[in-house]
């Protein structure tokens, strides 16, 4: 039983059809990423996967249960978080309220000291904690929104092109730290424009084009295919 | 449509075309003064309807047309009838040498005048406002038009008492437009109107909304109302013609306020009262029940609700909550109005446009 | 100098209802952006739900436990309204153009106005003197009692409302959702619920400042009355000018209204008053949408 299943799933924004049939799967502790062009539909894959927009069709089945129809809010609290794209940052609030709001749903007493651990890993993020968030720099930021979605202890986190508008130093760390999460135990479903660094850093892959799975395997399966290599990470 | 448009036609045929319903309306709205005695129950309550159904036709320039939200129709109003009220009283007694009603060619073309006026002073005072204001966000319009509407009351509230006539040679004639009677209203004997007069402005200025709703402007407004940022994008200042229907409504608006302000028993007085914004508020009721976007579903709310009005005097504590309650549902149920931005006819062809 | 000083303290105890009932608006306009017509109805419901409770339980003694009480039923009753009026108003068009939600509010409005007419009467009621009433004189300004008691009341409610919105949980909630409603559903918040709450604690805000008007003016005007709405326009335009959504910008407006509103009166013209506040509003609104403030720009759409 995978943790994740998904099965031809349809997303319709208007009379635009964005997801056409999509299934693919999520094994726990996996990193598995969505590759693919802007507009092929790896956003809103992401953003069914949460609740952000209704799908007109398919499954979703997370740990189990199935989440179609189901809010945000209550799809967090099964624990599966969402990084957004753009990163989502409240900008007005300060960066430990950004922090604590992403432990809302929590009821455990463990808030505090995840706070810490937090703390710890991204230490640039204790220096800014009292300031207001729209005040930290892209990568900052970006730090902030997967620190802010592991806040609500997630098993599954649905991180949205992480290193979008980053330098290639700060891009280098913020992987780096996506590898390290998911040997704490978290599963990660990573969509990212980058197919190069997503295909070194994940297990598995799925290639998606105008709103339609393409290709699928393994990381390093799809690294060496020819198609791959011609369309996503330019070369041949 | 727009092939038929395109095709050439002859002269005598386009000014039949322009002309034939302006005067079949204007003479239809001449008659229909001559048919109804004068001082009836039957006079007032068309009267009312006539100035309603103007009120609303404009208002729905605005918010039907161009999706904006005027809430200060009853300031126009005003303005219109107080600056109509100053020609035929203050100019009145500057042509005849009294400030009676005098009902000859000479009264008349005067009161043409005070008419033309009054939605001239009204329509400058729409572009005072609507220039600045329209470019804030919709809802921003909304309370600026409101506070507008509560200044104009509250201005006329502070003016000076009317000039009785024996008075006049104490009070320079430039200073006598700040003499409008204050909260009592600006009393006067000049009633011009007839039904024969409201209707010709009735006919009027449904032929306008019509016509401007079919012309390339009308095209440009109802592109402002469904996507401004589209319509921007194709070229439509978007602002100029939001400003535009703006100063239109404020005229029509600005000419029932003179024809109510002339009407014998109602309007001999002009009471800044009168137009508080309950009375705006009247004039949304009508446009969103009516279909925001249609003329005649308007034209038709202003006379259903008038009709209702006078029907359900004796229940009138219920009349308000049941409006307040059918424009609640209507948003919910229905939410562009009960006939959308559709026209009567095409329900009865039984086909949309 | 003493009518200055006389100006000024009637301007913050009239300031400071202004303040409260601001509060709502920008709360409300915050996480909806949409002007919410209906708050001055729930305002005069808190001011004629005391009076009724009042002299049901015929509570013509001033004893300031009654007084409390009164307001904190009061603002339960009014609480309860607004999480109404969201719930079957507003919630079912969350997804409807602002200009809907819009003549929607104004039709709550005249629904709660001609209502009230109906259950509360066509006329002006006096209100009940639920405390008791003594003036006395600092350096020659008469004080009175009542107004002083209003005002700290005002004052400790809305240091209630800034501790709930920047130091609780809820209120994080409140000031994220207010940002971005998408966003903060990611974060595990309840949306609506945070909406709702907002409705209610605004209208909490709204009933306190109707039962502190009844207090300090031992009169209400009827339920239809146009005061009452001109007492909601004034708050709003204190919203604005304050920088609408921002909590400690509606408090400022509030308190600046009310004294302008009592300088103006004094200075220049009692008629001309309403006036020139709306007036300055335009003027803000065309120099500085944002406010005093603020944070964000009046977008252009």
């Amino acid at each position: 039983m995978s943790l994740l299943e998904v099965d031809a799933l349809d997303v319709h924004y208007g009379a635009i059809h964005a997801l056409h049939k999509v299934s693919l799967a999520v094994e726990e502790g996996e990193i598995v990423t969505l590759i693919g062009s802007n507009g092929a539909g790896k956003s809103t894959t992401l953003r069914a996967l949460s609740g952000m927009v209704q799908s007109s069709g398919g499954t979703i089945v997370y740990g189990g249960r199935s989440i179609v129809g189901l809010r945000s809010d209550e799809i967090v609290r099964l624990g599966l978080a969402h990084a957004p794209e753009g990163r989502g940052i409240f900008g007005s609030l300060t960066v430990r309220e950004n922090l604590e709001l992403g432990a809302f749903s929590r009821r455990d007493g463990k808030v505090r000291s995840d706070l810490e651990r937090m703390f710890e890993r991204f230490p640039i993020l204790q220096e800014r904690a009292q300031q207001s968030a729209g005040t930290l720099s892209g990568g900052e930021q970006q730090m902030l929104a997967v620190a802010r979605a592991l806040m609500a202890r997630p098993k599954l986190l649905l991180l949205d092109e992480p290193s979008l508008g980053l330098a290639p130093k700060i891009v280098q760390k913020i992987f780096a730290i996506v590898a390290e999460i998911n040997r704490d135990g978290v599963t990660i479903l990573l969509v990212e424009q980058n197919a190069h660094l997503a295909l070194s850093v994940a297990h598995r892959a799925y290639v998606l084009e105008t709103g339609e799975v393409k290709m699928a395997g393994s990381a390093s399966e799809l690294a060496a295919s020819d198609e791959v290599r011609k369309a996503y990470l330019g070369v041949g | 449509m727009i092939p038929a448009a395109a095709q050439p036609i002859s002269v005598t045929r386009a000014l039949t075309r322009s002309l034939l319903p302006v005067a079949v309306g204007l003479g239809l709205g001449l008659g229909l003064g001559q048919v109804v005695p004068t001082g009836t129950y039957a006079e007032k309550i068309l009267f009312d309807i006539g100035i309603n159904i103007i009120l609303a036709v404009s208002l729905n320039l605005v918010n039907g047309f161009t999706g904006q939200f005027s809430m200060g129709h009853a300031g126009f109003m005003a303005l219109g009838a107080y600056a109509s009220i100053v020609v035929t009283y203050y100019g009145g007694f500057a042509l005849f040498g009294d400030v009676g009603c005098h009902l000859n060619a000479q009264g008349y073309g005067l009161y043409f005048t005070s008419l033309v006026v009054g939605g001239l002073v009204a329509a400058a005072a729409g572009y005072l406002v609507g220039l600045p204001s329209l470019r804030l966000r919709g809802d921003y319009l909304a309370i600026v038009t409101l506070g507008f509407g509560e200044i104009i009351r509250v201005v006329l509230q502070v003016s000076y008492a009317v000039v009785e006539p024996e008075e006049m040679a104490t009070v320079d004639w430039w200073e006598r437009p700040l003499h409008l009677g204050k909260s009592l209203g600006f009393v006067h004997q000049g009633a011009y109107n007839s039904l024969s007069w409201t209707y010709a402005a009735v006919v009027l200025t449904l032929l306008c909304a019509y016509r401007l709703r079919e012309s390339t402007h009308g095209r440009a407004f109802l592109s402002v109302r469904e996507n401004e940022i589209a319509a921007e994008a194709v070229g439509i200042d978007t602002t100029r013609y939001k400003v535009n229907a703006f100063v239109l409504a404020a005229f029509f608006a600005g000419v029932a306020g003179a024809l109510f302000g002339h009407q014998l028993g109602t309007g001999t007085a002009a009471r800044p009262e009168e137009f508080n914004f309950m009375k705006s508020f009247e004039a949304i009721i009508m446009v969103v029940l009516g279909g925001m976007g249609s003329i005649s579903g308007a034209a038709l709310a202003a006379v259903t609700l008038t009709l209702l009005t006078e029907l359900l005097r004796s229940v009138q504590d219920y009349r308000m909550v049941s409006y307040a309650l059918l424009l609640i549902l209507v948003m919910i149920l229905r939410p562009e109005g009960l006939f959308g931005t559709r026209e009567l006819w095409h329900f009865l062809r039984r086909r949309r446009p | 100098m003493t009518e200055f000083l006389q100006f000024l303290l009637k301007g913050i105890s009239v300031g400071s209802l202004y303040a409260l009932l601001a509060l709502g608006y920008t709360m409300v306009y915050g996480i909806l952006q949409f002007i919410n017509f209906a708050h001055s109805d729930v305002f005069m419901l808190g001011a004629f739900f005391s009076w009724r409770l009042a002299t049901w339980f015929k509570l013509i003694d001033p004893s300031p436990l009654v007084a409390t009480s009164l307001l904190l039923a009061a603002m339960a009753l009014c609480a309860l309204t607004g999480f109404l009026i969201e719930l079957l108003a507003y919630r079912p068009l969350r997804r409807a153009p602002r200009l809907n939600v819009l003549i929607t509010a104004i039709g709550v409005s005249l629904f709660l106005e001609n209502s009230g007419q109906l259950v509360f009467g066509k006329d002006p009621r006096s209100y009940p003197q639920l405390l008791a009433e003594h003036t006395f004189s600092v350096g020659g300004v008469n004080v009175r009692s009542v107004e002083v008691i209003a005002v700290v009341t005002a004052l400790a409610l809305m240091v209630a409302l800034h501790t709930l919105v920047y130091r609780t949980k809820i209120g994080r909630a409140m000031r994220a959702v207010s940002i971005d409603h998408k966003v903060a559903g990611l974060m595990g918040i309840p949306v609506s619920r945070v909406i709702s709450f907002t409705f209610v604690v605004g209208s909490a805000l709204a009933a306190a400042a109707g039962v502190l008007v009844g207090i300090t003016y031992g009169q209400i005007k009827q339920p239809a009355d146009s005061s009452w709405v001109l007492y909601g326009l004034k708050a709003f335009v204190a919203a604005v000018i304050g920088g609408i959504g921002s909590v400690p910008g509606a408090m400022l407006g509030g308190l600046l209204i009310g004294l302008c509103e009592q300088f103006v009166g004094g200075y220049i013209s009692t008629q001309l008053r309403d006036a020139i506040i709306f007036a300055l509003l335009i003027v803000v609104l065309l120099v500085k949408p944002s406010g005093l403030l603020g944070r964000r720009a009046i977008e252009k759409i």
